[in-house]
């Protein structure tokens, strides 16, 4: 046993070293492709299934690579070397098998606001031309950018417009009106961007504009009410504001068909503060009480000086007559009152 | 369709009480079975729960009308009310005018209603008092609102105009593509 494994090693040592001193040379029935520039040799030689089988399937694979590898590396061989800092390097081709990406291709950029719209709205692109004829040159010159056809930031006067104030500098105006529409563009591409991103987009407070409308002012005074640490918690509202409208902020309705007792109950608590929340003293209903009263008091003095004339057959209407003419000392007093009381009637 | 906020409902209450006074509470709560209102395009309509749960079966956009229209939400959220409303409004009016004969066409074809034309008005109307006009046979004619109050209403001339004019019955000719 121990004899046969003496030999056993020895024939291992034996084969290890045959192994080791594999000729460079290896014999195959098609030759190998190769791209050097990528490294790459491609096999199109059948294997033997059956030699597959029999061997070692890892010894199998492992020769196979290691042959392969060899023709490889005597095809990097037979380019030109050189020697950098006592290495030998070798100058590989350009690859020629196109390999597949390693990343994703890029998503296109998504459009800006204004693409979106002009999709929406069927604009298209017009392609016009660089160069347009000046008039006052007498030349070809760009459309825009650095001498371009009718500069207007190239004249040395400007007309005053009639409307506007004799004393503003016009050029100043223009360079300002300049730096402005610059800004909002700048501002409006780093939205464009916050927008592709998803990111929260801050809310304008108020962008520029010559005359600001009602709804913009109005936006102005949420923003601005809002702006507070505590998010405009402890913001007082003026008296008669407005709760602001579209805010964003989604309505929640009750539904069609719920509880119908407590929808009649909750109607009928608001008829009750409404109720209570009206004046006690309706001056004008007042005043017109005593300007009845004024009417038939002076009504019932006519009756009288009619009756006492000597007309006769008035005797009913001077019983009339007398009940307010009773009354009037008391209107001065109950004035305020009455109005409650017949409020409480009805 | 869908129940009125509470704001809604505070709107459109205010605008009744002109009219009905603190009678709106007898439409809230009717002894003869449940009645509620409901929004539906803008518009307010008086119904009555079984009615209300038939019509849920129909789509919100085949949905023209359902119950009695009070009246519709502006874009400004103001209430007005429509002339089929009248038919709530008149048996429980405050303040009533009854139109003379002679006026009652002018009224009709949408005029306000002069002092000439003023058969008999609640004592103690207030300027600018919602008001339900009848005829002298005590037809519900319309409503409006008072543009003097019966104190001044004897002193004026005779063409001045005593009642502004809303809305009358004569709308559901005039009108009778956009009332529902």
């Amino acid at each position: 046993m121990a004899a046969c494994s003496i030999e056993d090693v020895l024939a291992k040592v034996e084969r290890d070293e045959a192994e080791k001193l594999k000729s460079i040379t290896v014999q195959k029935e098609l030759d190998l492709e190769f791209d050097a520039g990528n490294l790459l040799a491609l096999d199109k030689n059948r294997i033997d299934v059956s030699d597959f089988k029999q061997q070692k399937k890892d010894d199998f694979l492992r020769s196979l690579a290691r042959d392969n590898t060899q023709l490889l590396i005597n095809e990097i061989w037979k380019h030109p070397t050189e020697r950098v800092e006592e290495v030998i390097v070798v100058k590989l081709p350009e690859p020629t098998t196109v390999l597949p990406r390693e990343k994703p291709a890029p998503k296109p950029r998504p459009p800006t606001k204004w693409e979106e719209f002009a999709k929406l709205k069927g604009i298209q692109k017009k392609k016009k031309t660089n160069l347009v004829w000046d008039e006052v040159h007498k030349e070809w010159r760009r459309r825009w950018g650095y001498k371009r056809a009718k500069d207007g930031t190239k004249e040395w006067l400007i007309e005053v417009p009639e409307n506007a104030d004799p004393n503003e500098d016009q050029f100043a105006k223009r360079n300002k009106e300049k730096k402005e529409r610059v800004a909002k563009n700048e501002f409006n591409r780093l939205r464009n961007i916050a927008r592709a991103q998803k990111l929260k987009v801050p809310g304008v407070g108020l962008p520029p504009a010559s005359q600001q409308s009602k709804t913009e002012l109005a936006q102005a005074v949420n923003i601005a009410k809002i702006s507070t640490a505590s998010v405009g918690k402890f913001q007082d509202s003026l008296p008669k504001e407005k709760a602001p409208r579209n805010t964003g902020k989604r309505r929640k309705f009750q539904p069609v068909i719920g509880d119908f007792a407590d929808e009649k109950q909750k109607q009928l608590d608001i008829l009750k503060i409404m109720d209570s929340k009206k004046p006690r003293l309706d001056i004008t209903k007042a005043v017109n009480k005593q300007m009845r009263e004024e009417d038939m008091e002076a009504a019932a003095k006519r009756r009288k000086e009619s009756a006492r004339k000597g007309r006769r057959g008035h005797m009913s209407g001077r019983g009339k007559g007398s009940a307010p003419g009773k009354g009037k000392g008391k209107a001065a007093k109950g004035k305020g009152r009455n109005p409650r009381a017949k409020q409480g009637k009805h | 369709m869908r129940p009125l906020t509470d704001e809604e409902t505070k709107t459109m209450f205010e605008k009744l009480s002109k009219y009905i006074g603190e009678n709106v509470k007898l439409l809230v709560d009717r002894p003869d079975g449940t009645y509620c209102f409901r929004l539906h395009s803008d518009r307010v309509y008086y119904i009555s729960e079984k009615l209300l749960k038939l019509a849920t079966n129909i789509s919100r956009e085949k949905l023209v009308s359902v119950g009695t229209c009070f009246g519709k939400f502006t874009k400004t959220q103001k209430f007005r009310l429509h002339i089929t409303a009248l038919d709530f409004l008149a048996p429980y009016a405050k303040f009533k005018v009854w139109v003379k004969p002679g006026a009652e066409q002018s009224f009709l074809y949408g005029n306000h209603i002069m002092k000439s034309g003023l058969g008999r008005i609640t004592e103690n109307t207030a300027q600018y008092q919602g008001v339900v006009v009848y005829s002298m046979a005590d037809v519900p004619l319309g409503f409006g609102v008072a543009a003097k109050s019966t104190q001044e209403c004897r002193k004026v001339d005779p063409m001045s105009i005593v009642v502004f004019h809303q809305a009358d019955i004569g709308e559901y000719i005039r009108n009778e593509d956009t009332l529902t």
